[in-house]
């Protein structure tokens, strides 16, 4: 019962719990699922590291990791946000290619070949506000089929990827294009005090998306409409502006991808980088996103990103075949599927024998 | 959450026919060469391989599951029995039950992962035909099998007729193949117990097993099944292009995913007929041929794939949701 | 008899009598038990369940099975369905066979059928499939027989005197019409005791009253008939018997003719609850919110009424009366096709419920579990997702200890009980769930607060902190509505009360100046 001297209003804004605030702060952004992904890179790190000495722990292959790690990364994040509102984005890839390509176009056709110095900029931002503008196109193309009409996101986004990508076959004829200003190269091959240029787009990015997600209002309207979007939509939250948002962001991560996968292969194409569509989704999962929305952390991401990428570059110096990484990959995945179902199933029994479940 | 999917709710089958019958007249007016007889066989030849595959997906569209890993499943199998067929000489029967079998092993795999560790199988897929797939491809080392016995890439014609502009219409193996597979389906999913307790279990999962459906061993039938449909599909690919390159499938998963939802089938579960994704199917095969004969570019097709399928699931949605607002109101006046 | 259950059982009376023949020539015989209990209990790790539980059902009974949450209700259906096995020392007598327990498939074969709040249908499949779904769960490769599923669902229907469409796809059917369905899914399973869970709680009243023509019929063709429910009115009429369960105990079954309402509180309470008319409220009588002629087309017309600051006012109707459209529209949700919304003396157009919340309106849902609250996140994130945008700090960001402070104080302030405000909001109970709603909105600050059905279910003993909530937020001038069938509900805790019927204000009461038995007769007539 309440305390009938305490007024019920106005709002409070006093008294402090800092113990309560404590226990919820642990539970929330260092769940069981953290801990667990942490050990298990720990892990891999010790094994490789006894498997490989010298060679795994040492500067080259380190920086080696952190310059492949950026456009998966990038994607992945894409693919985060709207698994974490409650949806997908099968059209990331697609997406990510159709803004390479309009700005490898811009860069490559309508540059002047002899510009210098201060025109290259020019055109760099020429083209990379091209392509800005074209993933906040897409973005809201995509979310207002989603909020406005009212269709499932994975219908939508099977739609837009088809769309998209035949759009960009149909203007290239799939061809590629290729050769853009070394400007744009640095990205993805020069470091600054040792972190590759991309790493640390990767690393500020991903921050941002961190904070945005658990910290500013849209972030968590994303995670209760994830949960619940009526009774979000109830509460007087916008949900129509909060999915188109979703959307809108997550193209905007693909352009980012967009242009470190430039600088990584030089060339820009309708048909690129397509098997990272389900990679993206597998990394997610395996970083403890609920696939049906409303929770998940940038944190558990980047940490199942550098358990992939640690899988991969050990693989590869091990000298093994970089298809064997990815059987390992989905290994991976379902081995940490059986040990959350596993401990659930633990907790459970461990529950209901201390108290009886409520209905 | 099954509430807030409503809006995927079926759309009838009629409403696609009529697209189709409407795009097939203005077709037909635009090229005097659309759906002459051997034109409309080599279409139907050209899809039986996406039909055999989308059968099986709609299977697992209506118990409520996803499943994408049947291209990697098909290009495993189909590997496997051109191995054993080229290497180890095992004649025809042998090898495409090995293909199947092997195909319906796999899919129990997903089977049993998604039941068992109680995740959504479009998550377990993705790992699973991550793992096919690469496992497939590390120990083949990417190569390619082009001696395929004789059995395997000679043209079966059942029937073969000249038309009356002197070409010829066969009806060949894949197409007998894509009929029986989709004459059976429809039968299983119709007709039978176990397609009656597929559609509960996507309706209502929880009523499902309340009734007393045993939903292991239907999602055992169900996986199992499309892992068949795709090792038999595999070895229609093979038959079709005289050879076994393990990549060929790769990247199919979401058109033939695509394929199913324009037919009608709901991501939800419970909804859908193996009809309607023929009718999909059918409108697909159409636009591309129409397009071809038109002079379109072929690099356009894609586009106009991705157009239907977006106006379809949005005229659906916007139509289900009238739909819904006009019974509430009924509802009310009743009282 | 209590209030209101007079007018109800003139109806069913007059059901029989319509159905007089019919009884005639089926009589009840009195036989032993179909169903007999014998020391029933169930522990849970440390917590017990069930202790020592006798219980009895006759065939051609209706039997209320009545108990707070947690009282073991459930649990005791579960064993009656054979999904838990009671602890060693019970027996389970049915129709003259002992058994120490049953699993779901023998107890179905003994003829026990329980028909689940959720109904458990196949929302895609046909009527005629829903009911002879059980002919379908034999060897998997076997044909369909459509026409004999056809025939027992025409048969089952002809049974009951109802009429169904048997092609109708089940998910497009009223409420109502499902529930029909799911007992002739029983029926059509050859049940002798059917066990019905909550069977009224989304019915309108003409759909009960249906509803008990249906179970009067299955009374006189000798099934066994349990009704497990915290809201009796409408089938007490019709009961035999009613025991209540407290705390894994029976606190008593006793004949249905001798309990009333306070009478069935007390015993599932174990303490007796006063009900006091409510202190008038504050003498202001400034209009904060007022309705004039508001309307929306096929669901209420010509709604015209002022709240003052500081007020509790009532509505009282059925399901299906146009209370909860009413609410919705003027919480912004949908749009008035008539009339207009006044707040503090000034029109207000509403486009959506954002509009309606600037205003200083807030709307508790009667269904908590969908529109209520984000049952899966926290207590933080659900008390708070009203009031970001005034949480974020200077650069838009909310840090969570603020969340985590405001929602910390609600918590105390309303007496949620919960480990701390990190813990989901599921692992609440069904009234600290509805605390948790009510400080989400509380927090906003509102002017006008619109509680519609606050206390479906909620416990009783946890009611009446609900309602001492409600007091002490109209002492401090927030204007309240309060939209329920319960007629204590309204009749104790409200300074006026407007009867809404069939999309119309009807008639206004004063609880001082009128009886609760006199409202209840309104209600139900």
């Amino acid at each position: 019962m309440s305390n009938p001297d305490q007024p019920l209003l106005p709002p409070p804004a006093g008294a402090n719990a800092p113990l309560d605030r404590m226990v919820a702060e642990i539970r929330r952004s260092a769940g069981t699922n953290l801990l667990g992904l942490l050990l298990l890179l720990l892990g891999l790190f010790t094994v490789f590291s006894i498997l490989l000495p010298g060679a795994f722990l040492q500067r080259g292959t380190m920086q080696a990791m952190m310059f492949q790690l950026p456009e998966l990364g990038l994607l992945s994040l894409a693919m985060a946000i709207p698994l974490v509102s409650g949806g997908l984005n099968l059209a990331i890839i697609a997406t990510a290619n159709q803004a390479a390509l309009l700005m490898a176009w811009i860069l490559t056709t309508q540059m002047p070949p002899d510009a210098a110095g201060g025109d290259v900029w020019l055109w760099i931002s020429i083209a990379l506000s091209a392509g800005f503008l074209l993933c906040v196109l897409i973005g809201l193309v995509t979310g207002f089929i989603v909020a406005v009409i009212g269709v499932h996101p994975i219908l939508v986004t099977l739609g837009t990827q088809t769309l998209i990508t035949g759009i960009s076959i149909w203007l290239t004829r799939g061809q590629t294009l290729s050769g853009f200003p070394d400007a744009l190269i640095r990205i993805s091959n020069e470091t600054i005090a040792g972190i590759p240029i991309s790493f640390g787009i990767f690393a500020i990015v991903a921050l941002g998306v961190h904070i945005l997600l658990t910290r500013s209002v849209l972030g968590i309207e994303i995670h209760m409409i994830g949960s619940n979007l009526e009774s979000t939509r109830f509460s007087g939250v916008d949900t129509r502006r909060v999915q188109i948002w979703v959307y809108v962001l997550s193209s905007l991560l693909c352009w980012l991808a967009a242009i470190v996968m430039m600088a990584r292969f030089n060339s820009a194409g309708a048909d690129i980088a397509q098997s990272y569509l389900l990679i993206t989704i597998l990394a997610a999962i395996l970083g403890g996103i609920d696939p049906y929305g409303g929770f998940g952390r940038v944190t558990g991401l980047v940490v199942a990103l550098l358990i992939l990428q640690t899988i991969s570059s050990g693989f590869n110096l091990l000298g093994f075949s970089q298809h064997l990484t990815l059987a390992l990959w989905g290994f991976t995945l379902i081995a940490v599927m059986a040990a959350k179902r596993f401990t659930s199933a633990m907790l459970a029994r461990y529950r209901s024998a201390s108290f009886q479940r409520p209905k | 959450m099954r509430k807030l999917l409503a809006p995927v709710f079926n759309r009838s089958e009629s409403s696609l026919a009529v697209v189709i019958i409407v795009v097939v007249l203005i077709f037909s007016v635009s090229s005097p060469y659309f759906l002459t007889l051997s034109n409309t066989a080599d279409l139907i030849e050209s899809y039986s391989v996406t039909t055999i595959l989308a059968a099986g997906v709609f299977v697992v569209l209506v118990s409520g599951g996803i499943d994408i890993s049947f291209a990697a499943v098909a290009s495993v199998t189909q590997f496997i029995a051109a191995m054993a067929a080229t290497k180890y000489g095992v004649p025809a029967f042998p090898a495409i039950a090995l293909a199947c079998a092997l195909g319906a092993l796999m899919g129990c795999v997903n089977a049993l992962l998604t039941y068992y560790l109680n995740v959504v199988s479009i998550i377990v897929t993705i790992a699973t035909s991550s793992i096919f797939y690469a496992l497939l491809i590390y120990f083949t080392g990417g190569s390619e099998i082009y001696n395929l016995p004789d059995w395997w890439t000679d043209r079966v014609v059942f029937l073969r007729f000249e038309t009356a502009s002197g070409d010829f219409a066969r009806i060949t193996l894949p197409m007998v193949i894509m009929v029986l597979v989709v004459v059976v389906t429809h039968l299983l999913m119709s007709r039978t117990h176990a397609g009656r307790q597929i559609y509960a279990l996507g309706g209502n999962p929880e009523a499902a097993s309340r009734v007393g459906i045993r939903i292991l061993r239907l999602q055992l039938l169900v996986y199992g099944y499309l892992g068949f449909l795709a090792g038999l599909a595999g070895f229609v690919q093979a038959h079709r292009v005289h050879q076994v390159v393990p990549t060929a499938m790769f990247g199919t998963e979401l058109s033939v995913l695509a394929v199913a939802i324009l037919g009608g089938a709901s991501l939800v579960g419970g909804l859908g007929s193996m009809g309607g994704v023929v009718l999909g199917v059918l409108l697909l095969a159409i636009l591309q041929n129409g397009l071809n004969l038109l002079g379109v570019s072929p690099y356009f097709f894609d586009v106009v794939i991705g157009l239907a399928i977006l106006i379809s699931i949005s005229v659906t949605a916007v139509t289900q949701r009238r739909l819904r607002a006009k019974r509430g109101n009924s509802e009310l006046r009743h009282e | 008899m209590p209030p209101g259950w007079n007018a109800v059982s003139a109806f069913v009376v007059q059901l029989c009598l319509a159905n007089q023949t019919k009884l005639m020539t089926e009589p009840v015989p009195p036989t032993a038990p179909f169903l007999k209990l014998e020391n029933i209990g169930k522990r849970f790790g440390g917590t017990v369940a069930l202790d020592g539980v006798d219980w009895s059902v006759n065939p051609g009974e209706v039997h209320c099975l009545v108990g707070e949450n947690g009282s073991g209700k459930s649990t005791l259906i579960k064993i009656v369905s054979g999904v838990h096995r009671p602890d060693a020392g019970g027996r389970i007598v049915i129709g003259g066979t002992a058994f120490d327990h049953l699993s779901p498939h023998h107890a179905k074969k003994l003829g026990i059928q329980v028909i689940y709040q959720d109904l458990s249908l196949f929302p895609n499949l046909s009527v005629w499939e829903n009911i002879a779904i059980d002919q379908e769960l034999g060897a998997p490769f076997l044909a369909v027989r459509r026409k004999t599923m056809r025939a027992t669902a025409k048969e089952v229907l002809a049974n009951l005197d109802a009429r169904l469409p048997l092609d109708a796809i089940v998910g497009q059917l009223s409420v109502a019409e499902r529930q029909l369905v799911a007992i002739c899914r029983g029926l059509a399973a050859k049940a002798k005791l059917l066990i019905m869970d909550e069977p009224t709680s989304s019915l309108t009243h003409h759909e009960v009253v249906r509803l008990l023509g249906i179970v009067h019929r299955l009374k006189s063709m000798g099934l066994a008939i349990v009704f497990v429910s915290h809201r009796l009115e409408e089938v007490m009429a019709l009961a035999e018997r009613v025991t209540v369960l407290r705390d894994g105990r029976k606190a008593a079954t006793l004949p249905a003719k001798q309990v009333d309402y306070h009478r069935l509180a007390e015993l599932m309470t174990g303490s007796r609850i006063d009900h006091v008319l409510k202190a008038p409220g504050l003498e202001t009588r400034e209009s904060v919110l007022e309705v004039r002629g508001g309307g929306r087309n096929g669901e209420f017309a010509d709604v015209s009424f002022a709240l003052h600051a500081g007020e509790v006012l009532g509505i009282i109707g059925l399901m299906g009366s146009g209370r909860t459209e009413l609410a919705l529209a003027l919480f912004g949700m949908t749009k008035l096709d008539h009339g207009e919304v006044w707040v503090d003396g000034k029109p207000l157009k509403l486009h959506s419920n954002q509009d309606a919340i600037r205003s200083g309106i807030a709307y508790v849902s009667e269904d908590r579990l969908l529109l209520g609250l984000n049952l899966r996140q926290s207590i933080a994130d659900n008390a708070s997702i009203t009031t970001l945008d005034r949480l974020a700090n200077s650069f838009g960001l909310v840090p969570p200890q603020r969340r985590s402070k405001l929602a910390f104080e609600w918590v105390k302030r309303l007496g949620i009980k919960a480990s701390n405000t990190a813990a989901a909001v599921q692992t609440l109970s069904g009234g600290n769930q509805q605390r948790v709603v009510l400080a989400k909105w509380l927090a906003t600050n509102p002017k006008i607060l619109i509680l519609d059905t606050p206390t479906a279910g909620v416990d009783i003993r946890n009611k009446q902190g609900i309602y001492g909530i409600i007091h002490k937020l109209a002492k401090e001038g927030v204007a309240i509505v309060v939209i329920s069938d319960e007629i204590p509900e309204v009749y104790f805790n409200t300074d006026r009360i407007l009867h809404m019927r069939e999309g119309r204000l009807v008639k206004e009461y004063l609880p001082g100046a009128t009886s609760e038995k006199l409202l209840a007769e309104a209600v139900f007539a």
